[in-house]
């Protein structure tokens, strides 16, 4: 029979030693609040998935109006800087090649008269492609942006040259981050990136510290049980992790400006289940782990494939299916759909019910098998 | 007092892959004893400590503690025993009142602040109560930790070398401490290292090799040792023991202070050497061998050479 005064005393026993030894540890401490804060700003600043200003090369053999304007076009997309005018094609191979320019635009002597006489001349556009994302935007608009800028020189006598409109419309809505602001999806996906780090790796030295310190010997020697440790040991740090993504909130309203659509609550409860997963996770990795250097490697193996095959880094739509279902194991997977769908989308409990039930599954199936990993003696 | 035994452990073995701490030790224990552990250090005091507390598994054998099964339920044993460990291990970055709030939680004992209070009172600690344990001396260290593992009133203490590294006035409280508690009824066992705390224990159990070689009072051991001691005093003591060591009866030579006493088994051979090492001015008579000369005799006896170093 479980004597419920006497188990939840214990757990209020290691629960105020566990907040005592937090508060008192200056260097965790400083992880919990430092960390979030460093990361926050470094990544929300740093990541941009829609780079713009990319140093350009052009290679022009005539100088006429119409390839003044299309050069011009380029310039304020924003996309191409033009750094350096050349006539010599091997200038400009060698720039490429150094990588002192992501593109080279080569418009042929003669183009224009080409052009006027309706014989469909070509302009190349070479771009460094060794990093795919960097240079795709920019490649993916330099056709509408030199027809955009030919359109408006298509007139009076160059009219006939004007294309035919198409017969139909495509129309594009781009919901929820209409400008395509890369921080809106980055920095609610750190909140999530944050938390599993330093939670993960706080509750890592749970138990292996008590191991280092031999303080193990006289813990297992009290009649305190493997499910009270671990509850005592994991809850102050729920409280840590709710603070943690109340500065972390702060931050986005107030550096980014990213918006909050959806209910506050139900992000707060998605956190909570969250961090619970986590911290159930770091603890496992203590009851595995023999030192604290063994408990950080846990963690970082762990943190890897957080942060590649969740969804955070890269399209989670875009990775095999093998690379999915790994990514669906994880707690940070889930966290990132629940995020940015009450965030952004304004997602309401019932639409967000699946990465919830999702990450409370993994929380207990890995609060399991602590339970099971967790030594009651010293041998 | 209550009636039976408190601890009842039948051919205890442990053994860490090839290696056998214990290998068969037997302890039946009755309530209310203070009993003395002995042997060198690696002679499986600890392990079978650990074992009876329930902090190691048997590898076999069998038994109970406090009357209840020492593999199946050890969470009741821990419940009613104190334990406390060779190094200390209580929470050094805690303070020393904090220490004993946590155990007074875990343990529920009931009015938890008063009985902090008059813990710390009893050690004469309320000063530096707010200081952390690591701030404390050794002995300080060793006073908090029994302080701590007794305040739940256990009917079993269970003490590994709690004085090791302990200056004398600091281990003299510290038995005073022990025999209050056993006065009041707590079953005491202890490990020590020292010969002069094991003559103030009821019982001692000397252990090497993970094999108890013996048990009994302190008379009871010397008795059955069998051993013959002279002594003798003066000024060429020192010349004299290199004359003897080795010689037909000698098995021992100790130096206490200026005396030298040199023990043997066999009574003849032992005075027949004696009679020929014989100075002018100084005499050899015939002494109660102490609880050293006999356990080192007994060792011999045993076929066990327990001289190793000191970790």
């Amino acid at each position: 029979m479980i004597n419920l005064k006497a188990f939840s005393g214990r757990i209020w026993a290691v629960w105020v030693k566990e907040f005592i030894q937090m508060r008192r540890d200056r260097l965790t401490f400083g992880m919990m609040f430092g960390i979030p804060i460093m990361q926050l700003i470094l990544f929300g600043y740093a990541i941009n998935t829609d780079p713009k200003h990319l140093p350009t090369a052009v290679h022009v053999e005539e100088q006429t109006h119409i390839v003044r304007s299309i050069l011009q076009a380029l310039e304020t997309s924003g996309y191409y800087d033009i750094i350096s005018q050349t006539s010599d094609p091997s200038e400009s191979q060698r720039m490429m090649a150094s990588g002192e320019v992501a593109f080279v635009v080569t418009i042929p002597a003669g183009f224009t008269e080409q052009l006027v006489r309706g014989e469909v001349p070509q302009i190349l556009i070479e771009a460094d492609a060794s990093d795919p994302s960097a240079s795709s935007n920019a490649i993916a608009r330099a056709g509408a942006i030199i027809r955009s800028a030919l359109r408006n020189e298509f007139n009076g006598s160059l009219s006939y040259l004007k294309p035919k409109p198409d017969p139909y419309q495509v129309v594009v809505h781009a919901l929820y981050n209409p400008e395509g602001i890369t921080s809106y999806n980055i920095v609610p996906g750190l909140l999530g990136v944050i938390l599993t780090l330093t939670l993960v790796m706080i509750t890592s030295i749970a138990m292996t510290r008590e191991a280092e310190r031999g303080t193990i010997e006289n813990l297992l020697a009290m009649p305190a049980q493997p499910l009270e440790v671990m509850i005592g040991k994991i809850t102050p740090y729920v409280m840590v992790g709710i603070i943690q993504t109340g500065v972390i909130l702060l931050a986005s309203r107030v550096l980014f400006g990213v918006p909050f659509v959806g209910q506050r609550w139900v992000l707060l409860f998605g956190v909570a289940v969250f961090v619970v997963a986590n911290l159930a996770i770091g603890f496992t990795f203590s009851t595995i782990a023999k030192t604290q250097m063994q408990a950080m490697q846990l963690t970082f193996f762990f943190f890897l494939p957080s942060m590649l095959l969740s969804g955070f880094m890269f399209p989670f739509r875009g990775m095999p299916s093998w690379a999915q279902h790994i990514g669906e194991a994880l707690p940070l997977t889930h966290f990132l759909r629940l995020v940015r769908g009450v965030m952004l989308k304004g997602a309401t409990l019932p639409e967000v019910q699946t990465p919830i039930f999702a990450m409370g599954t993994i929380a207990i199936v890995v609060s399991i098998v602590a339970m099971l990993r967790y030594r009651k003696t010293l041998d | 007092m209550k009636e039976g035994l408190a601890i009842d452990v039948r051919n205890l073995v442990k053994k860490f892959g090839p290696k056998v701490a214990v290998n068969g030790v037997d302890i039946q224990m009755p309530y209310g004893q203070v009993w003395g552990f002995l042997g060198p250090n690696g002679s499986g005091k600890t392990t079978t400590i650990r074992m009876i507390c329930g902090l190691l598994k048997t590898t076999s054998g069998e038994g109970t503690c406090l009357g209840y099964d020492i593999e199946k339920e050890s969470r009741h044993i821990k419940i009613r025993t104190g334990y406390m460990t060779q190094k200390f291990s209580f929470w050094g970055d805690l303070t020393i009142r904090e220490n004993l709030e946590f155990v007074a939680r875990l343990y529920q004992i009931p009015s938890m602040k008063q009985k902090v209070d008059e813990t710390l009172e009893n050690l004469g600690l309320e000063h530096r109560q707010h200081q952390v344990a690591d701030a404390l001396s050794g002995g300080w260290k060793q006073r908090l930790a029994l302080a701590a593992v007794t305040m739940h009133g256990p009917e079993l203490l269970l003490l590994d070398e709690p004085t090791a590294g302990v200056d004398p006035q600091a281990r003299r409280d510290f038995w005073n401490e022990i025999h209050r508690l056993s006065t009041n009824g707590m079953t005491v066992l202890v490990s020590t290292h020292y010969m002069d705390e094991a003559e103030r224990c009821d019982k001692i159990a000397y252990l090497a090799n993970g094999k108890m070689i013996t048990k009994g009072t302190v008379s009871d051991i010397i008795d059955r040792s069998g051993l013959i001691t002279y002594t003798a005093k003066g000024e060429f003591v020192r010349k004299m023991a290199s004359a003897v060591e080795g010689k037909p009866g000698v098995e021992h030579v100790a130096y206490f202070g200026s005396a030298l006493h040199v023990s043997g088994m066999n009574r003849e051979l032992l005075e027949g050497t004696l009679k020929k090492a014989t100075m002018d001015g100084m005499e050899w008579t015939e002494v109660r061998p102490s609880l050293e000369d006999s356990f080192i005799a007994l060792m011999k006896s045993s076929g066990e050479d327990t001289r190793r170093h000191h970790d």
